[in-house]
């Protein structure tokens, strides 16, 4: 009995990858062409389901509770995160164009307690495109992250600010309140 | 429309703006990774306020074909993507291999 519920619950979930595998690239579809007479979207659905069989595993896998409630969040998350790319594309057009080129560059290591791929991959993307650092490398399995900044402050933004960490693991749910202070109970 | 041409005007400056800065700061700064830093942030921005310029232009001077400025609109978001996750794994890439970071006061190579 038991076996047979968990066996039914993958096979639902495996459906539900599918199905939305296959819309996100049937309207994808739709948007690239253009056209709407039978031919097109007849080859549209081919395509897809083709696609579909391939790889419906690579973008869900297994459903999660909290989809909606991350969706919603990262959506709040992104408006402040194109505001951080104007302000490092500024900073790195004042390093550029300034005569002496204020530059001092270090590498430093943080941990945090981000595991799951897709959030991991956001803070990596966030690093990358945010005032005066770049990831270099990820250790998924203990959440750590080299990083280049190419001056002091930056770089004291990562360590010791950590808005950004905190901003993420807020996205992801995931219960954190700085690696330097005390965990509260 | 005046209004629409200067926006479209302004979004495009501002592109190019970033663009040759990106440009300028491959030639001027010291090393590969801070190269880097110049390049991977100014492309993203640059060019994509040079194609949100060219969506607000094809709104207004081509309302016919409004599936172009969506197609233009996921271009930004993928760049938004790829950009960031190309110059990390250059950074990695080079990492790994060795190439040693510039220190303040070193020779510039």
């Amino acid at each position: 009995m038991e076996i047979r519920g968990r066996a039914k619950m993958n096979r639902g979930e495996k459906t539900f990858g599918i199905l939305i595998t296959f819309g996100i690239l049937f309207l994808f579809w739709i948007l690239l062409s253009g056209l709407f007479d039978v031919f097109h979207l007849i080859a549209g659905v081919i395509c897809s389901g083709i696609v579909t069989l391939m790889s419906h595993d690579l973008m869900v896998k297994g459903k999660d509770e909290k989809f909606i409630g991350k969706s919603l969040r990262l959506f709040w998350y992104i408006p402040w995160e194109l505001w951080q790319i104007v302000l490092a594309n500024i900073d790195v057009a004042y390093r550029v164009l300034h005569p002496k080129m204020p530059i001092d560059p270090l590498l430093i290591e943080f941990e945090t307690p981000l595991r799951s791929d897709f959030s991991l991959v956001t803070l990596a993307n966030s690093i990358t495109l945010t005032p005066g650092t770049i990831t270099i490398s990820v250790e998924p399995e203990k959440g750590t992250f080299r990083v280049h900044a190419i001056a002091k402050e930056p770089a004291d933004a990562l360590l010791v600010d950590q808005t950004m960490q905190r901003k993420v693991a807020e996205v992801f749910f995931v219960e954190w309140s700085g690696t330097d202070q005390p965990t509260k109970p | 429309m005046v209004l629409v041409n200067g926006m479209v005007t302004l979004f495009l400056a501002g592109g190019l703006f970033f663009t040759l800065v990106g440009s300028i700061g491959l030639l001027r700064f010291p090393d590969f990774y801070t190269r880097l830093h110049a390049t991977g942030k100014c492309d993203t921005l640059g060019t994509s306020l040079i194609l949100i310029g060219l969506i607000i232009h094809h709104l207004f001077h081509y309302s016919g074909t409004p599936l172009v400025p969506v197609r233009l609109l996921f271009l930004v978001f993928f760049i938004f993507i790829a950009n960031p996750a190309a110059t990390h794994a250059l950074m990695k890439a080079a990492y790994e291999v060795g190439v040693k970071p510039w220190k303040l006061g070193d020779e510039r190579r």
